[in-house]
């Protein structure tokens, strides 16, 4: 059978080499058992750090919901400083560590090169999680995730960030050394398929990262145990030359599974190579200078610095965002057209798999990263505007749009692929699943408009008690901050909810899910997304008299739609300058 | 339109796949590119035009150095105290030392409306947030560093100062005042008061 990744004539190996791979059935890929299996390990460990966050969330949330104010304050900034570790370091980094396996080896039908220190990395990380986890958890690294010097947590704290990071270096050192290696035994022709080329991408700003997170956390290492000086405003720096370069990683792994998966659920097709691959490229060249934008109302810095770097370089890496954010919804358009679905406008929207939570993952991640993460980012990270924001609620506002209703949910619609491809088993409770999507990106995108509202108040980040009720003087925030928190609130329990779910599924997937057969697989059964079921079959040249030739061009309706994005990006950040205006001059 | 079929990205481009890109493409590009310029165009012409900018004064002090500058700022200019805590006006158009410590803003200030001020910040122990209640200003208070902000209170009235960085356990419990009076040195209450009082 036919299907969107054939690769004819690829010749079958019969040494040794060749047993460990297994032919997918579904998707005609070749995957090599040590591949799978660290594909496993770095998943299922990525999931128990989504667990350890997702309860470190659900009671940081009922703390910073004053009706409840569950945690006093100790267990409140320890809770959340493990929330940002795991959360934001182990459940992503982990996950990402699994999906760069997935495309060097089975994306490029070869075997991954060293799969032993591919353990040994593991073996790292996991090791180095535990120990930071420890740190933390035991009461001896109360500094946040940030653990702006001079706070001080343990020197094993500091030392087991080091070896994480350490082992997820060796980890991309180990992904280009499988591209070399399918180079080398020529498994595949022509290019690297896109979804590798931006894995690629997010791998060499992974390098680029954590140089920097060596760069920080090496010193402050010695620091801690009273070996040398560092200045609070350069340690700020180099933070966030490693914390916001590691945003940029996200990012180029979610717009890669936003293409991976627009492909596997209804064969969306690239438009052309040529700008999607330019647009990864703008990603990796103006990515360290993105550090900046946390420090826009810092001491340290000249406003001329600040304006540079922050707009890194005249926003070219928002340019790249944007051109994805217009590509991949095109790619979806032109490939359900091509596939015949051609009615009208937004017939292909209409006539989409909405029920396959493959696809309903991919399109919310589109959008709630797109219309709520970007908008805000590019807005808050304006140095001027940034007056009105810098750690309000704001932020954190913002951030849970990009990473977690972006990047996360992301991720999870690639789990719903990868049980049935990787683990091979059905996805349980397939209804539940169905919903997932739905629950987590609707709840995360009230929880993030909401904590946005109650940061334009003026209501502080980790902050543990906003009715001051311990402070020397008496300061009450407007009545409505206490209405907005409470839908915040409500909007990131049925986030939690969500999140739950996903863990419930793929546990249960996993672990006590059944295993399918392939006529199964071809009637549809229960437990698999339609992708699998009825792979799209790949287009041919002669499809292409479905697409519309308008002003609008081959994808009128996501042409449509990003002008509407435009338009309310102009909206939101020419808001934002007018707010500005109305308070106290200063400069 | 070319002669390969379109293919999705999970596959290998055969041949040559730097190809022109669609007009749509084209527009997209040139239309993203376009609003990139007016992000970036913003900031400085705020910088020429606008009334909010974070430039500042900025030198690196040493943290006793400033701690006690703080304090000959207080012994000068002190008028009375508040929870222990003096309260200080400095003369119009003065420098204004602010401290940030664990877990206090040290002294009140009093200002008046209208009159511009240069407000140093600074910390003595670790990092703070100076966030100015409900105005909504916000700077990063940096031990070491001196961040010396053209300030000009439009209002008058008592405002907070919440702290909104982590900075230790009693984070919550940093809370500072200032009181901006009227031109004439008077408290907006006290005015209107006087002025039913005539009427
Ligand atoms: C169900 C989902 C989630 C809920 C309800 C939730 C809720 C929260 C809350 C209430 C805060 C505290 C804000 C503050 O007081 O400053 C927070 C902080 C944070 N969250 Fe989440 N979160 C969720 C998922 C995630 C995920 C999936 C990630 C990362 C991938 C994440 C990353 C962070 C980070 C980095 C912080 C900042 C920690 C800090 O300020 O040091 N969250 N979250
Ligand atoms: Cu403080
Ligand atoms: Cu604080």
């Amino acid at each position: 059978m036919a299907t969107v990744l054939d690769r004819p004539g690829q010749p079958e190996r019969a040494d040794a080499v060749g047993r460990l791979f297994r032919t997918c059935s579904v998707t005609g890929l070749r995957l090599h058992g040590p591949a799978e299996r660290l594909i496993k390990a770095n998943a299922v460990v990525a999931t128990v750090a989504l667990l350890i966050g997702g309860i470190s969330a659900i009671l940081i949330l009922l703390t910073r919901w004053q009706a409840v104010h569950l945690l006093g304050p100790v267990q409140f900034y320890r809770v959340l400083t493990a929330h940002g570790i795991s959360m934001l370091i182990f459940f992503i980094i982990f996950f990402e560590m699994a999906v760069l396996y997935f495309a060097c080896g089975p994306l490029l039908n070869t075997r991954i090169a060293a799969p032993k220190l591919g353990w040994f990395n593991f073996g790292l990380m996991t090791l180095g999680a535990a120990l930071v986890e420890a740190m933390i958890w035991t009461g001896r690294a109360d500094v946040l995730m940030t653990s702006y010097i001079p706070l001080r947590a343990h020197p094993l704290y500091y030392l087991g960030i080091i070896l994480f990071a350490v082992g997820a270096l060796l980890v991309c050192a180990q992904f280009f050394a499988t591209l070399a290696v399918a180079k080398r035994e020529r498994s595949y022709e022509g290019s690297l398929p896109l979804v590798t080329f931006g894995a690629v991408a997010a791998a060499i700003i992974a390098v680029i990262t954590l140089l920097h997170g060596a760069a920080t956390y090496i010193p402050t290492f010695l620091w801690s145990i009273g070996l040398m000086n560092v200045d609070p405003q350069v340690y700020r720096m180099l933070w966030w030359a490693l914390g916001h370069s590691s945003q940029q990683i996200n990012v180029a792994a979610m717009v890669s599974i936003w293409y991976l998966l627009g492909g596997l659920t209804v064969g969306s097709v690239v438009l052309n190579e040529k700008i999607s691959r330019t647009a990864f490229v703008l990603y990796i060249l103006f990515i360290s200078m993105a550090s900046a934008h946390h420090l826009l109302v810092d001491p340290g810095f000249s406003s001329s610095w600040k304006v540079v770097n922050t707009s890194y370089f005249m926003y070219m890496a928002v340019l790249a965002s944007m051109l994805h954010g217009f590509t991949v919804p095109a790619g979806i358009e032109v490939g359900q057209r091509l596939h015949g679905v051609t009615q009208g406008l937004f017939g292909w929207v209409k006539r989409a798999p909405w029920g396959d939570p493959g696809f309903s993952s991919l399109v919310l991640s589109i959008v709630v990263f797109g219309f709520v993460g970007g908008i805000t980012g590019v807005t808050i990270g304006t140095e001027q505007i940034n007056i009105v924001v810098h750690n309000t609620l704001r932020v954190p506002g913002h951030f849970h749009a990009t990473v977690v209703s972006g990047t996360a949910m992301a991720f999870m619609g690639l789990t719903y692929y990868l049980i049935p491809l990787i683990f091979q088993r059905k996805v349980a409770f397939w209804r539940l699943a169905q919903v997932q999507p739905y629950l987590f990106a609707g709840g995360m995108l009230v929880f993030c408009v909401f904590m946005s509202f109650a940061g334009g108040f003026g209501v502080p980040r980790r902050h543990w008690d906003i009715t001051f009720s311990q402070a020397p003087f008496e300061q009450a925030f407007d009545p409505a901050v206490d209405a907005v928190m409470g839908i915040m609130a409500l909007g990131g329990l049925v986030a939690a909810l969500g999140g739950g779910l996903y863990i419930l599924i793929t546990v249960w997937s996993v672990f006590f899910g059944q295993r399918f057969t392939d006529e199964e697989r071809l009637c549809g059964a229960k437990g698999l997304p339609q992708g699998l079921v009825r792979p799209p079959r790949p287009v041919t040249v002669e499809d292409e008299v479905n697409l519309p030739n308008g002003k609008l061009g081959h994808a009128p309706g996501t042409m449509v739609l990003v002008l509407i994005f435009l338009a309310a990006f102009a909206l939101y950040y020419f808001a934002n300058w007018k707010l500005l205006s109305f308070v106290w001059k200063i400069g | 339109m070319s002669k390969e079929p379109m293919h999705t990205a999970l596959v290998s481009p055969k041949g040559r796949w730097w190809e022109r890109a669609h007009a749509t493409e084209k527009v997209w590009f040139g239309i993203a590119f376009g609003w990139c310029m007016v992000l970036f165009a913003m900031m400085p012409l705020w910088h020429w035009k606008g009334g909010q900018n974070p430039s500042g004064i900025r030198r690196k002090v040493d943290p006793a150095a400033y701690e006690a500058r703080v304090q000959q700022f207080v012994q000068d200019y002190k008028v009375g105290e508040l929870k222990g805590i003096p309260v200080v006006e400095p003369p119009a158009g003065s420098d204004v030392y602010l401290l940030g410590r664990m877990w206090s803003w040290y002294p009140v200030l009093k200002l008046k409306k209208g009159v511009q001020y240069t407000l140093h910040l600074s910390s003595k122990d670790v990092n703070h947030g100076f966030s100015l209640f409900p105005v909504n200003v916000n700077f990063q208070v940096v031990p070491g560093y001196d961040y010396g902000l053209k300030i000009v209170p439009s209002e008058a009235g008592d405002f907070g100062i919440i702290c909104n960085e982590f900075c230790g356990i009693g984070h919550h419990m940093m809370l500072g005042k200032v009181i901006v009076t009227n031109e004439d040195g008077s408290m907006p209450g006290e005015k209107t008061a006087s002025a039913t009082e005539v009427r």
